[in-house]
C-alpha cells in the first residue's frame, strides 16, 4: 500500500474528529458485515490488518483455520453521512486475507478482484451500471403482509408520492458517499422505486451496491419506513430486479462499439453476449440466489424467462439499448435477470467469467429474437433454439453444480459452500406447506 | 552534504559508472529497486537525497518519487537520470523532482549537479506551498483537507488527488489519459473511464453552485476554472 493513501486516511480521521472507523466486508451470501475500531487502532489496521475469527461468518473459515485478517482498502475510506453530529464515523472496505497474507478464498471481494485483474491483464476494464428496484412498505410486524405506502404508478408525480422525499434524501446521501445517480423514479407497482447508478468499474460498483442497499434501508428506517429488495414481495405486480448494463473498455475506447456494424456491436461484444447466453443457466443461482427470486422470473411482468437477446424486446434476457446519437461510449448490453439480493461481487464475477469465456472461445452470437417470446409456444421456441432460465432455485443449483465455469469462477471453497447452503434453503422451502396448498386442496380433497 | 546521511539510488541495477561517481564524490548510498525495498532500507532519519533512474518501466520510479514527496516534508532532494527519449515524461511532474541529468550521463556533470543539489538542501530553506486556493476552493496540502466556501468536502483519496492536480493547473485542458497517468500514476485497474467517474463524483460533492469549476471540454477532456482566454 502506498504511504500517501495511509497518510490521507490518518490525517482525515484526525482533522475531521472521526470517533469510530467501521471496517466493512461481505459474506458469501452478500450480507454486509462490519466491525468498528477506534482511530487509535487504525494505523495498525492499515499496516497489518485486523485479525478476527472467520468461523463466526457464514461461508468463511472452517473451524480449524478460524482466524483471518481484514486489511482495509484505503481507496474506499469515506465519512459516513448519517453519523451523529459531533461523533463522526467513517467506513472502509476490507479485503480478507489468511494470516500468511495470501488472499482468503472465502472472500467475495477477493474473487472479484481476481477476475478484474485477469481482464485487466488482457487490456479490458469491465464497467457496470445497475438499475436497482425496491419497495417501500410500512414497517411490517413478524408474519405480516407487506403494506405499500401509496398506490402510485410508473413515473407518478403526485402528492401521495410520500416516497419521493425518501428517494430524494437517499440520492443526496448516495452522492455524498461517491455513488453518482443517473435517474430515479417511481416504478410500475405500488410503492416501488427505481434508482439507476452511473457506470463505474466492477469492483467499485460492487462496493457501491453494498453501500447503496444500506443507504436505502437507513434512510427509510429513519422515517419509520421499511425498504426491501426482496425480488417478489407482492403477488400479481412486478417484482424488483437489478438490470445490469455492461461494457468492456480498452483504455479510453469502448470495446463493445463498432461503427461499421449494423447493430454497432463489435465482435468482442457479440462473443461476450454469446458467452453470457451460453452460460446463463449455469450462473443463475448466483445472480438469483433465493427461493423468492424465481417468482419474479415469470411471464407477464417485464422479467426475462427465456435465454435470448434483442435490441428492443424486453422479454429477452439481454437487451441492447440503442445508444443516443450513436455515442460510442454509451454502447452497452443490458443483462436483465439479476435481482438486488444477490452478492454483487460474486454476480459480477460469474458474469465477467461467462462473457470472457465467449471472447476466448470465439462463441457465435445466436440470432436476435425480435418477437414477443411470451406469446410463443414450446415448439416454436424449440425451433428457434431458445431455452428457458432455471425455473426454481433447485433447478438453478442443479445446473450450477455441473458447471466448470462457475466452479472455477467462484473457487472451490465458495462454490461448495454456496451449493450446500442454498440446498438447505431449498429443502426448508420444500417442506413448507403453503397457503396456496391449503386453499386449493384442504376442502376439496 | 557528503559524509552526512544516505542517498537512495532507485534503479534495477546500479551501473558501475554510477557507483564510481557516487563513491568518488564521497556519498554514502544504497541501491534500491522497489518502493517496498526502499521503505525497508530507509535510515531512521530518512534519505538525505535520491537518485532515480527513469527507464522503460518508469511507473515504480515515479511512485517512489511520489512517496518521497509525500512522506516527509518534501525536503528530500530528488535527482532523475533520464534518457533523452523519455524527457516527455517530465512534463507535469515538476513537483516530483529537483533536478535531472540526461543518461547516459557524464560523470563530472552528474557530480557537479549532485553537489549543487545537496548544497541547496543543506542550507536553503525549503519552499513549499501548503495551500492551493482558487476562488472559494481551498486545499490544505499538509492536512489533506479541502473546503469550498468554508464547507469541508468529504473526499476519497483519489477524488482529493484529482481535485488537487486540477486546482494546481487551472485553465489548462487535460485529456483523460494525462489525468490518469499523472493522478493515478500507476496501472490502475479502473481504466481511463475512471477519470469520468471521479469527475462526476467531484462535481456532486462540490454541489450545484460550484460543479461548474470543472468544465468538460468536448472530445478532449476536462478543464478546471476559467480558461486562459476567458471563455
Amino acid at each position: 500500500m502506498l504511504d500517501q493513501h495511509r497518510d490521507y486516511v490518518l490525517r482525515t480521521v484526525e482533522e475531521r474528529g472521526v470517533r469510530l472507523v467501521r471496517l466493512w466486508f461481505t459474506d458469501v451470501l452478500g450480507n454486509l458485515k462490519s466491525f468498528a475500531i477506534s482511530p487509535a487502532e487504525l494505523e495498525n489496521a492499515l499496516e497489518d490488518g485486523m485479525t478476527f475469527d472467520g468461523s463466526s461468518i457464514d461461508g468463511f473459515s472452517r473451524i480449524q483455520e478460524a482466524d483471518v485478517l481484514a486489511i482495509p482498502d484505503p481507496d474506499t475510506f469515506e465519512l459516513i453521512p448519517w453519523s451523529e453530529p459531533g461523533a463522526a464515523e467513517a467506513r472502509v472496505f476490507c479485503d480478507i486475507h489468511h494470516l500468511d497474507g495470501s488472499p482468503f478464498d472465502g472472500d467475495p471481494r477477493q474473487v472479484l478482484r481476481r477476475h478484474v485483474r485477469a481482464a485487466h491483464d488482457e487490456g479490458y476494464t469491465f464497467y457496470l451500471a445497475p438499475d436497482v428496484e425496491f419497495f417501500y412498505f410500512e414497517q411490517p410486524g413478524p408474519g405480516e403482509r407487506p403494506q405499500p405506502l401509496d398506490e402510485g404508478g410508473f413515473f407518478d408525480l403526485t402528492t401521495n408520492d410520500a416516497a419521493g422525499d425518501l428517494r430524494k434524501q437517499t440520492i443526496r446521501k448516495l452522492e455524498q458517499m461517491s455513488i453518482p445517480v443517473e435517474y430515479s423514479f417511481h416504478e410500475d407497482a405500488p410503492s416501488q422505486q427505481e434508482i439507476d447508478l452511473r457506470h463505474t468499474d466492477a469492483l467499485t460498483m460492487a462496493d457501491s451496491v453494498m453501500t447503496f442497499r444500506l443507504v436505502v434501508k437507513e434512510v427509510a428506517a429513519s422515517q419509520g419506513v421499511h425498504a426491501t429488495f426482496m425480488p417478489k414481495p407482492l403477488e400479481g405486480v412486478q417484482g424488483s430486479g437489478m438490470h445490469l448494463h455492461m461494457s468492456l473498455f480498452r483504455g479510453d475506447e469502448n470495446a463493445f462499439y463498432d461503427g461499421d456494424d449494423p447493430h454497432q456491436l463489435s465482435p468482442v461484444a457479440k462473443s461476450f453476449m454469446a458467452g453470457l447466453l451460453r452460460h446463463a443457466a449455469e450462473i443463475t443461482a448466483v445472480t438469483n440466489q433465493t427461493v423468492n427470486s424465481y417468482k419474479r422470473l415469470v411471464p407477464g411482468f417485464e422479467a426475462p424467462v427465456h435465454i435470448s437477446w434483442a435490441r428492443n424486446n424486453r422479454s429477452g434476457l439481454i437487451r441492447v439499448p440503442i445508444a443516443k446519437k450513436a455515442n460510442p461510449i454509451a454502447t452497452r448490453i443490458e443483462y436483465r435477470s439479476p435481482d438486488a439480493v444477490c452478492n454483487p461481487y460474486l454476480a459480477f464475477s460469474v458474469l465477467l467469467a461467462a462473457g470472457m469465456k465467449g471472447i476466448h472461445e470465439g462463441y457465435e452470437l445466436p440470432e436476435e429474437a425480435e418477437d414477443n417470446l411470451f406469446e410463443m409456444d414450446e415448439a416454436a421456441l424449440r425451433k428457434l433454439g431458445i431455452t428457458q432460465l432455471p425455473q426454481s432455485l433447485s433447478d438453478a443449483l442443479r445446473t450450477m453444480e455441473e458447471s466448470e465455469l462457475v466452479r472455477e469462477a467462484l473457487g472451490e471453497h465458495i462454490f461448495e459452500w454456496f451449493l450446500r447452503n442454498k440446498r438447505r434453503e431449498w429443502w426448508a422451502y420444500k417442506e413448507h406447506v403453503s397457503q396456496f396448498e391449503i386453499d386449493r386442496y384442504l376442502r376439496s380433497m | 552534504m557528503s559524509g552526512d546521511g544516505v542517498i537512495a539510488v532507485f534503479t534495477h541495477d546500479v551501473a558501475p559508472e554510477l557507483a564510481r561517481t557516487l563513491d568518488l564524490g564521497g556519498y554514502a548510498w544504497k541501491g534500491v529497486s522497489s518502493v517496498d525495498e526502499a521503505s525497508e532500507a530507509e535510515p531512521a532519519d530518512g534519505w538525505s537525497g535520491a537518485i532515480v533512474e527513469i527507464d522503460d518501466d518508469s511507473e515504480p520510479a515515479w511512485a517512489f518519487c511520489r512517496s518521497l514527496r509525500q512522506h516527509d516534508d518534501g525536503s528530500t532532494r530528488i535527482m532523475l537520470l533520464v534518457p533523452g527519449g523519455r524527457l516527455g515524461e517530465l512534463e507535469l511532474r515538476d513537483d516530483l523532482y529537483d533536478d535531472f541529468c540526461l543518461s547516459p550521463f557524464h560523470p563530472s556533470e552528474l557530480e557537479a549537479r549532485l553537489r549543487h543539489l545537496m548544497w541547496a538542501s543543506g542550507s536553503a530553506p525549503v519552499l513549499r506551498a501548503d495551500l492551493v486556493e482558487y476562488g472559494e476552493l481551498v486545499l490544505n496540502l499538509e492536512t489533506y483537507q479541502a473546503t469550498i466556501a468554508k464547507r469541508p468536502l468529504d473526499l476519497t483519496y483519489m477524488e482529493y488527488e484529482l481535485l488537487k492536480f486540477l486546482a494546481q493547473n487551472p485553465g489548462k485542458v487535460f485529456t483523460r489519459e494525462i489525468l490518469l497517468s499523472r493522478v493515478w500514476g500507476y496501472e490502475y485497474y479502473g481504466g481511463a473511464r475512471t477519470v469520468d467517474v471521479h469527475i462526476r463524483r467531484l462535481r456532486a460533492k462540490l454541489g450545484e453552485e460550484y460543479a461548474g469549476l470543472i468544465a468538460t471540454v468536448r472530445s478532449v477532456g476536462y478543464r478546471f476554472g476559467q480558461s486562459r482566454w476567458g471563455s
